[in-house]
């Protein structure tokens, strides 16, 4: 089994479009939405939304005014204040610790299981897709990551399927930390702009700090040359591979307009040809360095 | 007063627009980088840093020789960050949130405060901002406590502009929260919009008074200027879709440094959200 998690650091530069088109051109493949906070890909894949599941994980502490002797020990154990001096508990500061409910000696603050979201098995158009939905406010998204991955890993594994494709998160904190460990891959979408180029040295410095193997595609190249030379430059200084350069298109755009991939709105534009390069670019790697493939 | 300038949607422009609303007021303000995961406000202020500080969380470390092995720290702890073995105690760091649990159950007395870092801040300062922000650790998970130590220089004397990260979850929130005026960058695309949905219902669960900036108007549909109509959600600014602003930026460069005209709008821009609120007291 292999799973290519696809990473930005910064958002916004065309990672879950880039996804998409991969979606469509990978074979035996279960996609995996791993970008829990502010899911996108289904815009473009229209999966059914089939399976329907709630995603629960930690709990939240109510105070039972009735049981409530007011003593204030909560308040003063609390090391997130999330106990307001009218012995209330703020359900968005509460860290789900549980101190208060174990140290009450009233037994007056309720700790039940917490809903953060739902998680789904849909069927789409290029194949099977597990996704989620985090609920507003909520914690636990890298927990929500590991749990869609996993659900990934069991469904291709059901329907003998060895590919998993990953649509991670931005940044390098707690979900992007759970969206890549024992992946095959790292793919990052790079922007050549100086913050795309500091966004993706963190990933970088990310991926080597848990040992998985990096590959970077430059996007939008052509918007600035000489940021696409620092990022070359960057990679091979790294030992990261540039599996590929796409040109600046608001075809990018047109098509998600239209809820398709860009092969489906535009198979000859310059961009599909260069997405289409890029893709056997990374399964040529896969395949020749053996180094490289380390199975999940 | 405290302006959150957010997305629910990465690479919308969110830090552009921050960091040119900043340089164009024309009195004292603080601009503090919340988004410690990727933190890029200062390629484009490029502020002179002053003061650098570690930021820590504490966590326990057992004195073996008090420790009675009776697990009682092990079963308060929701973050199975403590194992308690027949002649030892692991604690695993990088899962502990500090939630002070262990120390307050132990009657052994055996369980000390140790410090590991989490990140770093910077303080700089460049013209008539003052310039904080906060770095993630590369492999640390705790956010929110980097954001709430930035959020802690807040000079509630002048005007503060925050940064926030992309999102909906925890360190957003830790990025908005308490704020006077979230204004909210979104792009006119179909991720855009169904992005900004998300940081809208954000910002209402929170109720703090919002207004938009759409970026690179022109580039999608008017799905989201519809959107925001329906939910009176005011719009402030447009910055048009323009290959020429798209290089600045990728240069690292002001827009209203590079393009005339500019200063002023990001002028009226901050006049507007001042006028919404000065409304809403008035109410
Ligand atoms: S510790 Fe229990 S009894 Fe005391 S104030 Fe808190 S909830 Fe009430
Ligand atoms: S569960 Fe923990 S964070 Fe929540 S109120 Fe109790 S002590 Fe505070
Ligand atoms: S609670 Fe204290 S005495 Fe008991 S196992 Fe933990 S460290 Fe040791
Ligand atoms: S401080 Fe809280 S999270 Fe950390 S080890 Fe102790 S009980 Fe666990």
């Amino acid at each position: 089994m292999k799973e290519l998690v696809i990473l930005s650091g910064k958002g916004g530069t065309g990672k879950t479009s880039i996804t998409a088109a991969f979606a469509s051109l990978a074979d035996n493949m279960v996609c995996c939405d791993a970008d829990v906070d502010a899911a996108d890909l289904h815009l473009i894949l229209k999966p059914d939304f089939k399976k329907v599941h709630d995603f629960k994980a930690g709990h939240r502490a109510i105070i039972d005014p009735e049981k409530c002797t007011q003593c204030g020990q909560c308040i003063d154990l609390c090391r997130f204040d999330a106990v307001k001096d009218i012995f209330e508990i703020d359900s968005i500061e509460c860290e789900g610790c549980g101190v208060c409910v174990d140290l009450c000696l009233e037994k007056a603050i309720d700790f039940s299981e917490n809903i953060c979201g739902q998680w789904y098995i849909s069927s789409t158009r290029f194949g099977p897709m597990v996704h989620a939905r985090l609920g507003i406010a909520q914690e636990n998204s890298g927990k929500l990551v590991s749990h869609v991955r996993q659900k990934a890993k069991a469904l291709a594994e059901k329907k003998k399927l060895n590919f998993i494709l990953t649509d991670g998160p931005p940044g390098i904190g707690c979900p992007v930390i759970a969206s890549i460990g024992q992946a095959t891959a790292i793919l990052i979408i790079a922007e050549p702009t100086v913050s795309g180029l500091h966004d993706m040295e963190r990933v970088a410095q990310l991926s080597r700090h848990f040992n998985i193997p990096a590959m970077v595609c430059i996007n939008k190249y052509d918007l600035n040359v000489d940021q696409t030379t620092n990022i070359e430059k960057f990679a091979e200084s790294a030992n990261i591979a540039v599996v590929g350069k796409i040109a600046f298109d608001p075809i990018f755009t047109q098509s998600m307009i239209q809820a398709k991939t860009i092969f489906e709105y535009d198979n000859n534009s310059q961009v599909s040809k260069n997405v289409r390069q890029v893709w056997e670019n990374i399964l040529s790697r896969n395949k020749f360095n053996t180094s490289f493939i380390g199975e999940i | 007063m405290i302006i959150s300038i957010a997305s629910g949607k990465g690479g919308t422009g969110k830090t552009t627009v921050a960091t040119n609303l900043a340089i164009s007021l024309e009195k004292d303000v603080q601009f503090l980088d919340c988004d410690v995961e990727e933190p890029n406000a200062h390629l484009f202020l490029d502020p002179t840093i002053v003061k650098k500080e570690q930021v820590v969380a504490f966590v326990p470390q057992v004195d073996l020789e008090k420790c009675t092995f009776c697990r009682k720290c092990m079963d308060i702890c929701r973050f199975g960050a403590m194992a308690v073995l027949k002649k030892d105690v692991m604690v695993f760091e990088n899962l502990c949130h500090s939630c002070g649990g262990c120390f307050a159950v132990c009657s052994e007395n055996a369980i000390m405060e140790k410090e590991r870092s989490l990140g770093t801040i910077e303080h700089g300062v460049m013209d008539h901002i003052s310039f904080t922000n906060g770095r993630l650790e590369i492999g640390q998970v705790m956010v929110p406590p980097i954001i709430k130590k930035v959020r802690s220089f807040t000079n509630f004397e002048t005007i503060t502009i925050i940064d926030a990260p992309p999102g909906t979850s925890c360190p957003v929130i830790a990025a908005m929260k308490g704020a006077d005026f979230v204004l909210l960058v979104t792009e006119p695309t179909p991720f855009g919009l169904h992005d900004l949905k998300l940081a809208v219902e954000t910002v209402k669960l929170l109720g703090i008074p919002h207004g938009l900036v759409i970026n690179r108007a022109g580039l999608g549909n008017d799905d989201v200027k519809s959107y925001a109509k329906k939910q009176e959600i005011p719009i402030l600014m447009e910055i048009p879709f323009d290959k020429k602003i798209a290089k600045i930026y990728s240069n690292g460069q002001m827009i209203v440094d590079s393009l005339p005209g500019y200063r002023e709008k990001f002028q009226e821009l901050f006049d507007k959200i001042m006028q919404l609120m000065e409304n809403r007291e008035n109410r």
